[in-house]
């Protein structure tokens, strides 16, 4: 066997194995999105591997009668206001860390990152106690509160990094031609670190459309999306509903994650390696 | 201890389109330290990758003595190099960078150590083993690099402009080290660098390329004196070569140089060279330290000289020499080196020597030097 | 200009600070005020009525065990693919975006679209039945079944968080200079030898911190068991969930959360004690 051919086969075997990765990342995904849409006979079908019958009623049930369009509206409620709450509290601080020099400022940094790594059950089930007392039990604003706690020293982070990125040269000259400090944050630093702010806002979008744990215990009847699926849902024996609306209720829960990150996917690999320093 | 040759070396990219690398022969001659020597972009770093076996060549071969190394890996060919950022590894000691080619080659233990104290003194960094790169200074960390490449007894050892990242003194410092060490060494090196003064005083040859060609080699004084281009010329020596467009004309039996507002005769030798040329026009060189001014100093060992007037433009105090800017006529500006502190005045008129046997004259289309 | 101001940054980072340090601080002191004490008293009362639940030491055991099993496969795949996608080839863009899609994708998402998968009306027993390789569905789920939905929430998780550590290793895997291994290899060392010898080691600090994040987060898993075994495979934060919501007993859900945050704390510390690289911690 030459050279060339050898070096063949390394690429066949190669491309191989980047396909049947491809494929086990996609595949679950193909499928559960058309089992939601597939008529209950053709699921049940033994013959039928895929099925070649559609509909949306399935779908339509979940939305309207299970409740799962209040979810979603609650979902986004609870990720909206997290995300005003988050770059609110977390941009400034962001700009501090970038933007200055100050003592303490490795341990704060360091502390930020220790705070996300605390657990979450032991978070949210002492709150419920505390929500009661303040009323805040069974609201959105009370999930937004608790996901905000979450995503602030992600936010924080990111931010800094994306302001770190804003050549301080470009502010001084803000300065210098007129603008106050704060002017020149409005007007040169934050038009320029929009692009990564607005990926930033679409991951913590996801991160808070995603959570379950804190959302099914702060809410009975104001429930996001993920809180839903799960009481309906929950435990393979004793599950409520017919599979084929598991997948339906999947196929609703991926979609905007899906279409947000395909916009922001340039950031995610330097996103990590940023936080990682 | 090899000697290394180039046959019609190629590299392309994007389909043939850029041609980083464009036919280069050379041949290295065993244990002579070669200079590759460019400006950025010229081809001298791919041709060293090329011969280090880090790219693999579009077309063309490289011999190492009889050994055909020209699609061999890195590993195969027994070489070493140095690295522009030293590609000190930073998760090992300086004891194990050094050690690392011997360990990988599987030399016994004892062995290792001898040699690695040895390349260690050789640099003077041996209270320095076993700290980590991240102790080092940028100095300290270049010698380690250069410790790992000796270390081991390579056939070919390969430096891309080691001394690029180190401040000022430093380098003068190191270029003389390096210089000495390879003279000890005996091994057969190949420089790249785009420092013509580095080249000029380390160089047993130098390999000037432009463009993916080579474009002249030879021992440094003869690059100097005798250019083959106009870039050539121009790229070494430094204030840069004067020239000047001139037309070639008859003159009482004898060739001339006319240009605006002067003119230089030339020797009868020369009349078969330019006859060509006559009533044509080419450039004339002529290097700022082959120059003098009439009544300020005297070129002793000129022989043959001629004048032109001109008026002082601009006086460059350097300290050890003063670089004065004449201007001889309808804006054109030459600039003289002297020696020593020069006390002339801007307006000042001056007359110019110009040392006749240093002249250059090149043709005007294809650069190249007719004298 | 980074300015050395005086108090500007500290106002302009108090409220993000504060903020958490109430949303972590308060929890923490109230799980450990309802778990420790009775009618205004120190008690240990609801520590034993907790351990004396055999839910719990099910609970413990599993999380333990599906850690156990899922991280250290995780990281050792997610390896395997960053090194397989850290060079130049066509789709190099689109794969590296598959192959984060994952981290989109919830827990509870991701439990149903396995089910998807693994149900007995499910592609892979379809697939299975129709090439002929089975007679019969595999049955995954059901609690007579319990290792199979072990094995199910193994696949599910693996499928899912591998993602997450795929992300930190390229990262750490692009800042590792070319230029480390490219002197490797002129110096004699071939594939193997480079990643054994330069590429692993520098690439310790991002391994360690992939094994800190999932391993703390495994020590959470809540959502994908729920769904696809539900109590039959009782998990720390699942038990506290239900104890919480369903039987109100306030007490034994901080235990649950305390002993999670405990096992985090001492595997975080385990790890860095461990895993310290010393050229890191050097200084000139």
């Amino acid at each position: 066997m030459n050279q060339e051919t050898k070096f063949m086969l390394k690429r066949l075997a190669f491309y191989a194995f980047i396909f049947t990765v491809v494929a086990w990342i996609v595949i679950p995904i193909i499928i559960s999105t058309l089992y939601g849409f597939a008529l209950p006979k053709d699921y049940y079908d033994p013959k039928k591997v895929i099925p070649t019958s559609f509909t949306i009623k399935y779908v339509k049930t979940l939305l309207f009668t299970l409740g799962a369009l209040d979810g979603i509206k609650n979902s986004v409620i609870v990720a909206l206001i997290t995300i005003a709450i988050s770059f609110a509290f977390g941009i400034p601080a962001g700009y501090a860390v970038a933007k200055f020099i100050f003592p303490g400022k490795d341990t704060i940094k360091l502390s930020i990152v220790a705070l996300r790594m605390f657990p979450i059950p032991v978070m949210a089930i002492p709150l419920v106690i505390l929500y009661i007392k303040l009323n805040l039990i069974d609201t959105l604003l009370g999930v937004a509160l608790a996901h905000t706690a979450m995503a602030l020293p992600f936010v924080v982070l990111i931010t800094s990094s994306i302001f770190a990125g804003v050549s301080t040269e470009l502010e001084e000259a803000g300065m210098v031609f007129g603008l106050t400090r704060l002017g020149s944050f409005f007007r040169i630093t934050l038009p320029l670190a929009l692009p990564g702010l607005a990926a930033a806002a679409m991951f913590t979008f996801v991160m808070s459309w995603n959570e379950v744990f804190v959302a099914s215990i702060l809410t009975l009847s104001h429930r996001t999306l993920p809180a839903q699926i799960l009481s309906i849902m929950a435990g393979a024996s004793g599950g409520a509903a017919p599979d084929y609306y598991k997948f339906a209720a999947a196929f609703i829960m991926i979609l905007p994650a899906i279409t947000f990150i395909f916009f922001a996917r340039k950031y995610l690999v330097t996103m990590w390696g940023i936080t990682l320093k | 201890m090899v000697e290394v040759r180039l046959e019609n070396l190629k590299k392309y990219f994007d389909k043939g389109r850029v041609k980083a690398v464009d036919g280069v022969n050379l041949t290295i001659k065993d244990g002579e330290f070669l200079v590759l020597l460019g400006p950025s972009g010229c081809g001298k770093t791919t041709t060293l990758r090329m011969i280090a076996g880090l790219e693999t060549p579009t077309g063309g071969k490289i011999w190492f003595g009889e050994r055909d190394v020209t699609y061999l890996p890195p590993k195969d060919r027994n070489i070493s190099m140095v690295f522009q950022s030293y590609a000190v590894w930073p998760h090992m000691t300086v004891y194990d960078n050094i050690a690392f080619p011997l360990k990988i080659k599987k030399y016994p233990k004892d062995e290792i150590d001898k040699r690695v104290k040895w390349a260690a003194e050789l640099l003077q960094i041996e209270e320095l083993l076993d700290r980590y790169p991240a102790q080092l200074s940028g100095g300290q960390r270049q010698r380690v690099a250069v410790a790992r490449a000796i270390v081991v007894e390579p056939d070919v050892l390969l430096m891309d402009e080691p001394l690029s990242n180190l401040d000022a003194k430093l380098r003068v410092t190191m270029r003389a080290e390096i210089k000495k060490l390879q003279t000890k060494l005996k091994v057969t090196t190949i420089y790249v660098t785009h420092d013509q003064v580095e080249a000029m005083t380390m160089g047993d040859r130098i390999a000037v390329m432009n463009k993916g060609k080579l474009l002249q080699v030879g021992p440094p004084t003869e690059v100097y004196l005798k250019p083959n281009s106009i870039f050539v010329a121009t790229f070494i020596g430094a204030p840069e070569m004067n020239l000047l467009e001139v037309s070639v004309k008859e003159k009482d039996d004898s060739i001339i140089l006319e240009g605006e507002g002067f003119e230089i005769p030339l020797s009868r030798d020369f009349k078969e060279l330019l006859e060509r040329y006559i009533d044509k026009t080419v450039v004339f060189g002529i290097r700022p330290e082959h120059m003098t001014i009439e009544g300020i100093s005297s070129l002793e060992h000129v022989k043959r000289s001629t004048t032109i007037e001109g008026t002082v433009d601009f006086i460059e105090a350097l300290g050890t020499d003063t670089i004065v800017h004449a201007n001889i006529g309808s804006g054109q500006i030459i600039k003289v080196k002297l020696p020593g502190h020069i006390p002339l005045e801007v307006g000042s008129k001056v007359k110019i020597v110009i040392d006749l046997d240093n002249i250059h004259v090149f043709d005007k289309d294809t650069e190249k030097a007719i004298i | 200009m980074k300015v050395k101001s005086s108090y500007i940054p500290y106002l302009l980072i108090l409220p993000a600070f504060a903020y958490l340090l109430f949303f972590v601080g308060y929890p923490l002191v109230q799980a450990l005020y309802t778990a420790f004490t009775q009618n205004g008293q120190f008690s240990l009362a609801t520590v034993r009525k907790t351990f004396a639940d055999p839910y719990f030491w099910e609970a413990l055991k599993y999380t333990i065990a599906l850690a156990g099993v899922i991280v250290p496969t995780q990281v050792g795949l997610a390896l395997i693919l960053a090194l397989a996608v850290n060079r130049a080839f066509k789709g190099k863009d689109l794969t590296i975006y598959v192959l984060t899609i994952p981290l989109t994708i919830s827990d509870v998402a991701a439990g149903l679209i396995w089910y998807s998968m693994l149900s007995p009306s499910g592609f892979l027993n379809k697939l299975l039945l129709k090439i002929g390789l089975i007679n019969q569905p595999i049955y995954f789920f059901g609690y007579q079944y319990r290792h199979m939905e072990f094995l199910a929430i193994v696949l599910a998780e693996l499928w899912r968080a591998t993602s997450i550590v795929f992300v930190i290793i390229l990262a750490g895997l692009q800042m590792i200079s070319n230029e480390y291994l490219e002197a490797a290899e002129v110096f004699g060392a071939d594939y193997w030898t480079r990643l054994r010898k330069i590429v692993i080691p520098l690439l310790k600090p991002s391994i360690q911190s992939a094994l800190i994040i999932r391993t703390l987060f495994a020590m959470q898993i809540f959502g994908i068991v729920w769904i696809l075994a539900g109590r039959d495979i009782p998990i720390l934060a699942g038990e506290g969930f239900y104890r919480l919501t369903e039987l109100k007993e306030y007490d034994v859900a901080s235990i649950y959360a305390l002993v999670i945050a405990g096992l985090s704390l001492l595997l975080g510390a385990l790890y860095i004690k461990f895993m310290k690289a010393e050229y890191l911690e050097v200084r000139r």
